[in-house]
């Protein structure tokens, strides 16, 4: 184990430069929306994610990977401040958004989370019409413009609009799991936001209902940043431009699974050619 | 040890690991079945008897001579003339009226913002004391509420009102309104509580998610998600109300009138039946049979309300199933 863990220590450092822009040789050429420094965060008593740092580019596709019960989720829940909705969670270290301390207390988490949109792993359309579901956030965030034409714009953006424009006033839940999760994209698309994070968006879906979120993942991205949680190892390889590998902290405490970083690259050199042993063993199969 | 060997020689296993089931346990078997629906049928025979003798008992009602299933339905009168007495139902279905809809006025909103705040707003811990709370408030006996109206609710009332110049009874219905109100807040806050922790956490992230405050999450959210298990509620603590007794009884008074004024004593159909009960109506006398078709109607009433509230239910099931 020791010989492993100054090396594993070292890759956040060396690939990600906190809030700085990253190093050169990572192809990464726009700077950070949302970076974190040595974050850590609890359940309790219970450390699940242990000092994190990693810097998300704009305009990019930046995946998260690893092996179950990591934090990849936790770690989604802290750029939002979903976790406040969690009595029990604790978190210390830094995180900025677009040069915004996200935790300070002038943070205002319910405007932030406009801001930085989430879809979940399972979807969760409101019990209302289609047209509802899309509009209502923009509603409460007190859009003034065109309702109609703000949400038939979104469905289009979510490769819904076909599908859907001759039953808006239908509910949201009859439609299939692969059309509720676009429809949930909309929605998240309809409030605006500068971030977009998935969690596991796909993993409810079949493969051609998952090949069209990709497709529209690789469309949002020219306008959107992007941090997508997947269990799919092709899913990161072939929507990604960054991957982050998280992993269980074998240093850790009896009893408590506390995750960490391991590797923070570009996706194709991660996959063709990982830094971290552990890293290794998970891409191809051997951990997890 | 080996899996060959047990499987070569079975004679190694069978008396010796597995003693089998005992003759007792077969027995239980055979006779748990009957036992059960033995104690299912006792409820079901004692609700089939009450609806017989309340049937057959109305109907001998209906029978007499001196009275007249129009009168009854749809009189204004109950008097106790011995040569042409009057049964007329409806200022009792309007004392009834009166109480349900006074308690809803009380009860509905308090319980539904007290269910929205234990589900949506409480800390956990607050809400893990003060929901059995609430509830302790249901175990109260019915008759203490009734001397609460009695001996505070119309004594404050009375000292409020009459410098106003309004005459306040010693038995009114808007104390019985006030009393049967705070009964059934724990019906309706703990069932809507129930259906509003129902609602699946994943709707509220999503609310969140897009930058709701917490009232958008818990009014525009939650509640419509929940709003049949809440109406189912609302229906539940009514009917309720409609079959309180004693508290109506010692609060409201046994005055069978339709009036607007609050501050007068009226008869509900519930405080009709005691009211007759402790009376000196002979048996077999109209007015003894009157009873039973006052009880009737009563209990078609509360059946009617709760048979809807069961159907509300289902449909909300229905939505996340
Ligand atoms: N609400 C919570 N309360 C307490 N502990 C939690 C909570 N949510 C997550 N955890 C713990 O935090 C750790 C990380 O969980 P998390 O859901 O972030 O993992 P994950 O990487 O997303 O896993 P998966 O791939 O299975 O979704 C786990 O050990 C989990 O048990
Ligand atoms: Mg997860």
């Amino acid at each position: 184990m020791s010989p492993i863990m100054p090396e594993v220590k070292a890759v956040p450092n060396v690939s990600s430069g906190g809030a700085e822009p990253l190093p050169a040789g990572t192809d990464v050429p726009s700077t950070a929306v949302l970076s974190t420094r040595d974050l850590n965060v609890w359940y309790g008593i219970s450390l699940a994610l242990r000092d994190i740092t990693i810097a998300i580019p704009r305009n990019q596709i930046t995946a998260l990977i690893g092996p179950s019960g990591c934090g990849k989720s936790t770690l989604l829940r802290c750029f939002n401040r979903m976790n406040d909705l969690i009595p029990s969670a604790r978190m210390t270290g830094e995180i900025t958004f677009e040069g915004l301390d996200l935790n300070s207390a002038e943070t205002d988490p319910v405007s932030l989370r406009r801001r930085i949109g989430m879809v979940f792993q399972k979807p969760n359309p409101f019990p209302k019409s289609i047209y509802q579901n899309v509009a209502w956030g923009a509603r409460i965030n007190g859009y003034r413009g065109d309702m109609d034409e703000l949400v038939e714009r979104s469905l289009r953006r979510a490769a819904l609009w076909d599908e859907v424009k001759d039953k808006l006033n239908k509910s949201g839940l009859d439609l299939s799991g692969g059309q509720q999760q676009r429809l949930c994209i909309a929605r998240t698309l309809a409030v605006d936001p500068e971030v977009i994070l998935m969690d596991e968006p796909c993993s409810a879906l079949d493969p051609i209902s998952t090949a069209r979120v990709e497709d529209l993942m690789d469309d949002l991205k020219s306008e959107y940043t992007i941090v997508i949680v997947t269990h799919n190892m092709q899913q990161a390889r072939r929507t990604s431009d960054m991957t982050a590998c998280l992993m269980l902290d074998d240093g850790a405490q009896h009893g408590h699974r506390t995750g960490i970083i391991a590797e923070f690259s570009p996706t194709d050199r991660l996959f063709t050619n990982p830094k971290d042993p552990r890293t290794e063993a998970y891409i191809t199969g051997r951990i997890g | 040890m080996s899996a060959p060997t047990v499987d070569a020689d079975p004679a190694v296993l069978p008396e010796t690991l597995w003693a089998g089931r005992s003759r007792m346990l077969m027995i239980q078997e055979t006779l748990i079945g009957p036992f059960l629906f033995f104690c299912a049928l006792v409820t079901v025979v004692t609700t089939a008897g009450i609806v017989l003798v309340l049937g057959t008992e109305a109907f001998r009602f209906f029978q007499m001579p001196e009275v007249s299933a129009v009168d009854f339905f749809f009189g204004t009168k109950i008097e106790d003339d011995p040569v042409s007495p009057r049964f007329g139902l409806l200022p009792l279905l309007w004392g009834t009226f009166v109480i349900a809809f006074g308690s809803s006025i009380v009860a509905l909103p308090i319980g539904l913002l007290s269910a929205i705040y234990l589900s949506e707003y409480a800390p956990r811990r607050l809400r893990s004391v003060l929901k059995p709370a609430l509830e302790l408030l249901a175990g109260v006996p019915t008759i203490v509420y009734g001397y609460l109206a009695l001996l505070l609710v119309t004594p404050v009332l009375k000292r409020l009102l009459e410098p106003l110049g309004l005459r306040v009874e010693t038995f009114n219905s808007l104390s019985a309104c006030l009393v049967v109100g705070v009964m059934v807040i724990p019906m309706v806050s703990s069932l809507s509580e129930d259906v509003l922790s129902a609602v699946p956490r994943g709707l509220r992230e999503a609310a969140y998610g897009l930058g709701a405050t917490k009232f958008e999450v818990s009014t525009r959210i939650v509640l419509p998600a929940a709003l049949s298990g809440v109406t189912a509620s609302f229906i539940l603590a009514i009917s309720r109300a409609v079959g309180e007794t004693m508290a109506v009884v010692l609060a409201a008074g046994i005055r069978p009138q339709i009036t607007l004024n609050p501050l007068t004593s009226i008869e509900t159909m519930t405080a009709y039946i005691v009211a007759v009960t402790n009376g000196d109506a002979s048996e077999g006398s109209a007015k003894y049979q009157s009873l039973f078709a006052v009880g009737l109607s009563l209990f078609a009433i509360t059946l009617v309300l709760n048979i809807l509230s069961g159907l509300v239910l289902r449909r909300y099931r229905e939505v996340y199933n």
